[in-house]
């Protein structure tokens, strides 16, 4: 079997004495999108603030096309091209969407290259070209959640790590938001790793899927398989 | 009453100055929330610094202008890398004690190292003043009028047009954002905390332009600094360039007037700061900070 875009094993992390995840395993297959899954607490941002290199793990690693992510700086993750759109958006507030973008590309020197991708990220969220000149903290937070996705879309990511995009966002914004994301995986092969509470959105658009509990991996499997499965239909989807 | 376009005109000269230093307290308050009390201090060192270059040791004004700019930015790097990183994260009564301490450090220093009578430290702009009409301006205030605004400029246009500058704005506005886009947050901090030292240590030889240099002089500008900080609002440096022209121009208008005289001059520009601060409590330009939910 081929090897996986991005391999985590038996990771081990916590914030100080509090383990919140008790050996991890996944994973990412290249041009896939596989989402983990879990209610509130049970360590899924965890886990996309570990691979991103904001938490250290203390047992465990994670592999990234053969390479050890878990050794690298925040910097170095991102230059290898694993990048973030974070829980909460976390968008620059007082700095304009353009800069914004530019603040994506910070690890890049190609000026053509970024004045490119910047168009792209233009195609893909019509609003933010209009918006272009005015401070993040004045948009929606469906603009917001957009800009945060083409952020992280100007480092030019080839594993894209999307941590709860539906979080606060009206259903209209967050499917419309989703089948971007599709869009982004099927023409530009970018795969994602989506951490996300609404399930049945969760499992419509990846392909593989992995549930959490209390900083475990309990159940995995495609997502029409997850989808029909009896616990996490009664858990998580409500029937 | 005596008030002409002469006190206004020394009162910008003098304002500028209060302008970049308050400039240099606005960096480091944005990007860190602290208040940097040693601010004056510091800078007094460097200019005690930049007499032993340029006229201690003779070396030509403009390089020791540079080497003492250059000094003043390692100075606050390490300052911040060594002093004020190991209690980033403890309470803020905590770091207001460190930066007093550090207050108290550099003033040691200048006192200790830097004895003697009052030094001289003017650039070579000429002596005398330019005539315009009734007033005669002296070339040291608009050497340092216009300095003073050149180097707010130039932080200005840093902050707004390099990729650095947007770097820091960055690491202000959302530091675990910007670690997620590879920026390391830790160099921003220190970076400007250089900054903000090597503005004030220029600020410090502007006004060893104006008046003699001795340990003591920044002591009085720090004051008015705050008060022109706060004024601007602590949060905008736009405000801060500001206020220190207002409150500079403030100051020498109290001053000039026989009912205030230069005796109450003092608590006559800060009384109405406090008027200020009661109809906008942010400053003019500050923002009250809003967070979306």
């Amino acid at each position: 079997m081929a090897d996986a875009l991005l391999e985590v094993e038996d990771i081990v992390t916590q914030y100080g004495p509090v383990v919140a995840l008790h050996g991890v395993s996944f994973r990412v297959p290249e041009g896939q999108i596989v989402t983990l899954l879990g209610a509130n607490g049970a360590g899924k941002s965890t886990t996309l603030r570990t691979i991103s290199g904001l938490l250290r793990v203390t047992r465990g690693q994670i592999l990234f096309d053969g390479k050890p992510l878990h050794k690298m700086s925040p910097e170095q993750i991102v230059r290898a091209g694993v990048v973030q759109s974070p829980e909460g958006r976390q968008v620059f507030a007082d700095l304009t969407v353009d800069e914004n973008l530019e603040m994506g590309a910070y690890t890049r020197r190609d000026r053509a290259g970024i004045a490119r991708d910047k168009q792209r990220v233009f195609e893909y969220f019509p609003v933010l070209g209009q918006r272009r000149s005015q401070p993040a903290g004045t948009l929606s937070g469906g603009e917001q959640q957009m800009l945060a996705i083409g952020r992280a879309l100007m480092a030019r990511p080839r594993l894209l790590l999307l941590d709860e995009p539906s979080l606060g966002l009206a259903p209209l914004i967050v499917r419309e938001i989703f089948e971007i994301v599709q869009t982004i995986n099927r023409d530009e092969g970018i795969t994602v790793l989506l951490v996300e509470q609404d399930v049945a959105l969760a499992l419509h658009v990846a392909h593989y899927g992995y549930v959490l509990t209390t900083g475990t991996v309990a159940l995995h499997g495609p997502s029409d398989q997850l989808r029909a499965d009896e616990s996490v239909r009664r858990s998580y989807l409500g029937y | 009453m005596n008030v002409g376009l002469q006190d206004i005109i020394n009162g910008l000269a003098q304002g500028g100055v209060y302008g970049i230093v308050a400039l240099a307290l606005v960096l480091i308050f944005r990007s860190t929330g602290i208040i940097n009390f040693a601010q004056g201090e510091m800078a007094t060192f460097c200019t005690l610094l930049a007499w032993t270059f340029i006229v201690a040791n003779g070396w030509p004004y403009w390089f020791g202008f540079t080497l003492t700019l250059g000094v003043a930015f390692l100075l606050g790097a390490a300052v911040e890398r060594v002093v004020v990183r190991p209690v980033e994260k403890a309470p803020e009564l905590v770091i207001v004690i460190v930066t007093l301490g550090l207050f108290l450090v550099f003033e040691s220093l200048s006192h200790g190292i830097y004895t003697g009578p009052i030094k001289q430290l003017s650039w070579p702009l000429g002596e005398g003043a330019v005539r315009v009409g009734d007033l005669f301006i002296g070339k040291a205030r608009i050497g340092v009028l216009v300095a003073s605004l050149l180097i707010m400029l130039l932080i200005f246009a840093f902050f707004r047009y390099t990729k650095v500058g947007l770097a820091m704005r960055a690491a202000t506005s959302n530091p675990n954002a910007a670690r997620l886009m590879g920026v390391s947050v830790d160099r921003m901090l220190m970076l400007g905390w250089g900054l903000s030292s090597m503005v004030g240590a220029a600020a410090g030889i502007f006004v060893a332009n104006l008046t003699g240099l001795d340990p003591s002089l920044m002591l009085g500008v720090l004051i008015y600094a705050f008060a022109a900080a706060v004024v601007g609002g602590l949060t905008s440096p736009f405000g801060a360039v500001v206020g220190g022209l207002i409150v500079g121009v403030l100051e020498n208008i109290a001053g000039a007037t026989s009912f205030i005289g230069s005796d109450l001059k003092t608590p006559a520009a800060f009384l109405i700061i406090v008027l200020v601060l009661l109809v906008r409590p942010n400053g003019l330009f500050g923002r009250a900070r809003v967070v979306r939910v």
